[in-house]
């Protein structure tokens, strides 16, 4: 039963502090969002505001077109899933992924201990077990039912944390950084599974993280957030192809793009360390020029370079350099492992793919750029 | 997903939510009302006052009852004996509580009985003990008695020589005060990493009283200060030893047992408010200096 | 040699100051008055009279009385002092509202100031309503424990606030959270707690001896008290008796469980 999410101008302070201003954002039933940013951005208050773990100053949060924002968590029918997953410790697996099912479908009386069972009706209970049993074993959990959450690895937990949010039938599955307990090996497994997951429940998932890959990997939409504002909401393409801000542009993308300080003159051709790099932009003035490591390539001229480190990464090796000519501006260039490293301190001459170039104004927002002529950087 | 409906609520969430916690520190926060704050402020008025309980009519009448006080004989002989019975048990009751603590803090399987033995008079009823140590201490039927007289000494009048009073009342305070102060010097002795003994060691530290000034005695500042204030505010409210042992003869109530004399034997209420006022002032102020460091802590 | 066992010959010395009053007690309990002036230290009586001396102490003043007085008290006072500090220790700890801070500090303020400083306004308070000699007014000005409430607030500090969040979404009460989930891995705490009202409140006198002047309403303190007035002397061997009895709870308690009883009875040094 996946749902829409719909929300609607979210304000909130933490006393003095603005945490988020002015969110809108709408979910589609079924899809993956993920909420990205830097540590403090306001992606896990909005998170949390959606269920309904913090109130909003402003706005509404509304699920289907129904307006939740003052209605209780445990009213909302949402599932979350923790970072450090949360499972009620003096429970076993079992008890902890039927909890959801016994709150909702039971009465006090019927959750209270020995006399509980009493009142419980048998099809009730049978029906509660099934329930938990097929959850356990969409996550391969069936082993564990019986032990305590202290007696599980992290990746164990994980999969039970899981189990219990999807046990109820959520309406959306919230999820805060679910996979940043886990090892590397772990994380990168984990993240296909749960593609597969969302993929098998046509659920509706909003994921919060702060790693960019699993945010590139797993969404269907991605929402960049930075000082308490979406900064660009598009598919992982649009976010690495065509970064609204350089915010975006800086955040998305591993190694991190080249920026380099460019100027555009009067007839709006950019130049770059007073050369004319053959780009054309409406725009005028001081502008940041940014190029992915893919995007340069070693050449007979072009910018002068120093060597200054190759990192192997299999089939690619990065090559760090710095930018001839006193400042202290360095490059990462990627190149296939085929051809022969550099040597470190070797001096040698850039060239950049001028269709993949991104600029962006002195305000940060991108400006566009178009190709004049071949020339030579 | 009918019970989604806010309609149904008549509050906002974040409304619901602050409610809740007041409803939860409410009962608690009455009683601090009633036990604490009105008490004190009750207090407060009393002692401004002649006031006596039952009495029809009283009047007020500013400090009086406090410069009173300060021409007392016997509020000034309760001060004296009671900063006299601090006197010996503060310094008997932190070295003698350190010494054991540094001596048991050694043993490995013997450790369990020590920390019995010693902490046993801790828990035991002070009232029922007091009576113990009267008969301990009798001139002519104790046992004490006749181990001083098969030494070739003359019996001691630990509970009739009346200078001897406060002395052995401070005795008996610092037999139930070691063992507490041993556990907390206990603890303190865990908290010293292995480590920093060894560096000490290794540093040419070598006698063991070297390791003790260098390492262990500073590290053991904080629970040092600690135990100092607790020994000190357990020592001004002596109270139950006087009540069984001397019942104040002689001239050897201290500050609570005056207090309780004035205030509820005598009813004295506005006289006994302003002794009362006395004693919470000596208390806060050896207690001060933690409840500061405590407000910090909890405060970030 | 002498090196290796000197401390256990100081610390052996020192026990036996520290525990001489607990076997004298003891051995004056089952000896006959004709042995009780006797000052020797071996431990077997000529004649055996525990049981006369025992009796005595039960029937000469209402022991029993005493003792489940004490229970009733100390079972009432702990009862409610965790009824009401852990639901506001729960709130300070995990809930936000107005006036928390200024109810934190006040708790922590009213850590320093001890009973006996209340006495006296509680005392004409309790007289004015004619409560005196009543259970209510032994046990009324210790149903809050401002150190029951620090106690726990810094126990359930540490409680993840994930859990809380994925309970609240699961759709548990707040009182369910509180006690169900909260409190239960707070027990070592509580039972720490526990021990620590109980003693206190099993051996106080002070404030009993304030509001109680009827004998059947005695705790065994005050009990001991009369007891030990009544009698003055006469029979050592009965007054030993009633003292075995009042401090046998608590010595039973505490050789059944050292380490929680330590734990409890020095817990103010976690301040």
């Amino acid at each position: 039963m996946a749902r829409s999410l719909t929300l609607t101008g979210l304000d909130k302070s933490f006393g003095a502090t603005p945490v988020l201003r002015g969110i809108d954002l709408s979910v589609n039933p079924g899809e993956f969002v993920s909420l990205v940013g830097m540590s403090g951005c306001g992606k896990s208050t909005l998170l949390r505001m959606i269920a309904g773990l913090e109130s909003p100053d402003r706005g509404r949060v509304a699920i289907d077109g129904q307006d939740v924002t003052e209605a209780d968590p445990s009213d909302r029918n949402l599932a979350m899933v923790f970072q450090s997953y949360a499972l009620y410790p003096h429970m076993s697996v079992r008890q902890n992924i039927a909890t959801p099912l016994r709150m909702r479908q039971m009465t006090l009386a019927q959750r209270l201990p020995l006399i509980g069972r009493l009142l419980t009706p048998a099809a009730l209970r049978s029906e509660i077990a099934r329930a938990v049993e097929d959850a356990a074993e969409t996550l391969q959990i069936t082993a564990l039912l019986d032990r305590k959450p202290a007696q599980l690895s992290g990746g164990q937990r994980q999969r039970v944390a899981l189990a219990r949010a999807l046990v109820r039938n959520p309406a959306a599955f919230l999820m805060d950084e679910p996979l940043s307990n886990l090892d590397a090996k772990l994380r990168a497994h984990m993240r296909e599974e749960l593609a597969a997951l969302h993929k098998r429940l046509g659920a509706t998932f909003i994921y919060v993280t702060h790693d960019q890959i699993e945010a590139m990997t797993m969404s269907d939409r991605i929402a960049l957030m930075s000082e308490g504002r979406i900064e660009q909401l598009g598919t992982p393409d649009e976010l690495y192809h065509s970064p609204a801000t350089l915010t975006v542009a800086r955040f998305i993308g591993s190694p991190t793009i080249n920026l380099l300080p460019a100027e555009a003159d009067a007839e709006g051709r950019v130049h770059l360390f007073g050369t004319d790099t053959g780009l054309s932009t409406p725009a005028r003035g001081p502008l940041t020029l940014g190029l992915r490591s893919e995007d340069l390539r070693i050449a007979e001229q072009g910018l002068p370079v120093q060597v200054l480190r190759c990192e192997t990464h299999g089939a690619d090796r990065y090559i760090g350099a710095r930018v001839e000519g006193g400042e202290d501006l360095r490059l990462t260039l990627r190149q296939p492992t085929l051809h022969p490293a550099p040597a470190e301190g070797q001096r040698l001459h850039l060239a950049m793919n001028g269709e993949a170039a991104h600029l962006f104004d002195a305000e940060g927002r991108r400006a566009s750029v178009t190709r004049r002529e071949r020339v030579a950087a | 997903m009918a019970d989604m409906a806010p309609a149904a609520r008549p509050r906002s969430l974040e409304d619901r939510r602050l409610r809740k916690g007041i409803l939860f520190a409410l009962p608690a926060g009455l009683l601090l009302l009633a036990i604490y704050i009105v008490p004190l402020l009750v207090l407060g008025g009393f002692s401004l006052t002649d006031y006596r309980l039952g009495a029809l009519n009283w009047h007020f009448i500013g400090l009086e009852n406090f410069a009173h006080a300060f021409a007392d004989p016997v509020f000034l002989r309760a001060l004296r004996n009671t900063v006299l019975y601090a006197a010996i048990v503060i310094p008997c009751g932190i070295f003698l509580g350190l010494g054991v603590a540094l001596l048991v803090h050694g043993r490995k399987r013997t450790r369990g009985f020590w920390e019995f033995a010693y902490f046993l008079p801790v828990t035991a009823t002070l009232v029922a003990m007091a009576t113990v140590w009267q008969f301990l201490l009798h001139p002519t039927l104790g046992p004490v008695n006749a181990a001083i007289t098969f030494l070739g000494f003359d019996p001691v009048s630990f509970l009739g020589n009346p200078k001897l009073l406060i002395p052995t009342l401070a005795l008996i305070g610092t037999w139930q005060v070691v063992g507490f102060n041993m556990v907390l010097f206990l603890a303190g002795l865990t908290a010293i990493p292995k480590d920093l003994l060894e560096a000490a060691r290794l540093d040419g530290a070598k006698s063991p009283i070297d390791r003790f000034l260098t390492v262990t005695w500073p590290m053991l500042g904080p629970t040092t200060m600690f135990v100092t204030v607790t020994t000190s505010i357990t020592a001004f409210k002596v109270f139950e030893t006087v009540a069984v042992l001397t019942k104040g003869r002689a001239g050897s109530e201290t500050l609570l047992y005056a207090l309780y004399l004035e205030g509820f034997d005598y009813s004295n209420t506005g006289y006994a408010a302003a002794l009362t006022l006395i004693f919470l002032a000596i208390v806060l102020v050896l207690s001060i200096g933690q409840t500061l460091k405590l407000e910090k802590k909890v405060h970030y | 040699m002498l090196r290796r066992y000197l401390p256990h010959l100081v610390l052996a010395l020192g026990a036996v100051v520290m525990l001489l009053p607990f076997y004298w007690m003891g051995l004056t309990a089952i000896r006959p008055p004709a042995e009780v002036f006797d000052i020797s230290l071996w431990p077997i009586p000529k004649h055996f009279a525990g049981v006369e001396n025992f009796t005595q102490a039960a029937t000469s003043v209402p022991m029993a009385r005493f003792m489940l007085n004490g229970v009733i008290v100390c079972g009432g006072i702990l009862i409610v002092q965790v009824a009401t500090a852990v639901p506001c220790a729960y709130a300070l700890a995990k809930l936000r509202f107005p006036g928390r801070r200024i109810l934190l500090s006040m708790v922590i303020a009213a850590l320093c100031v001890p009973m006996q400083a209340l006495a006296l306004p509680l005392f004409v308070g309790l007289a004015k309503t004619h409560m005196l000699n009543t259970y209510f007014a032994m046990m009324a000005p210790f149903f809050l424990s401002v150190f029951a409430i620090f106690l726990f607030y810094q126990s359930f500090r540490s409680y993840p606030d994930e859990i809380l969040e994925a309970a609240r979404m699961d759709g548990f009460s707040e009182m369910e959270i509180c006690w169900g989930l909260v409190l239960r891995a707070s027990l070592p705490a509580l039972a720490a707690f526990a021990v620590f009202s109980i003693v206190a409140h099993w051996n106080d006198l002070y404030w009993p001896m304030i509001v109680v002047t009827k004998t059947e309403l005695a705790p065994p303190p005050l009990g001991m008290l009369f007891f030990s007035d009544a009698e003055t002397g006469a029979n050592y061997g009965a007054l030993m008796a009633g003292a075995t009895l009042i401090t046998a709870p608590i010595v039973i308690c505490f050789l059944l469980a050292r380490k929680q009883f330590i734990a409890g009875i020095t817990m103010t040094g976690v301040k």
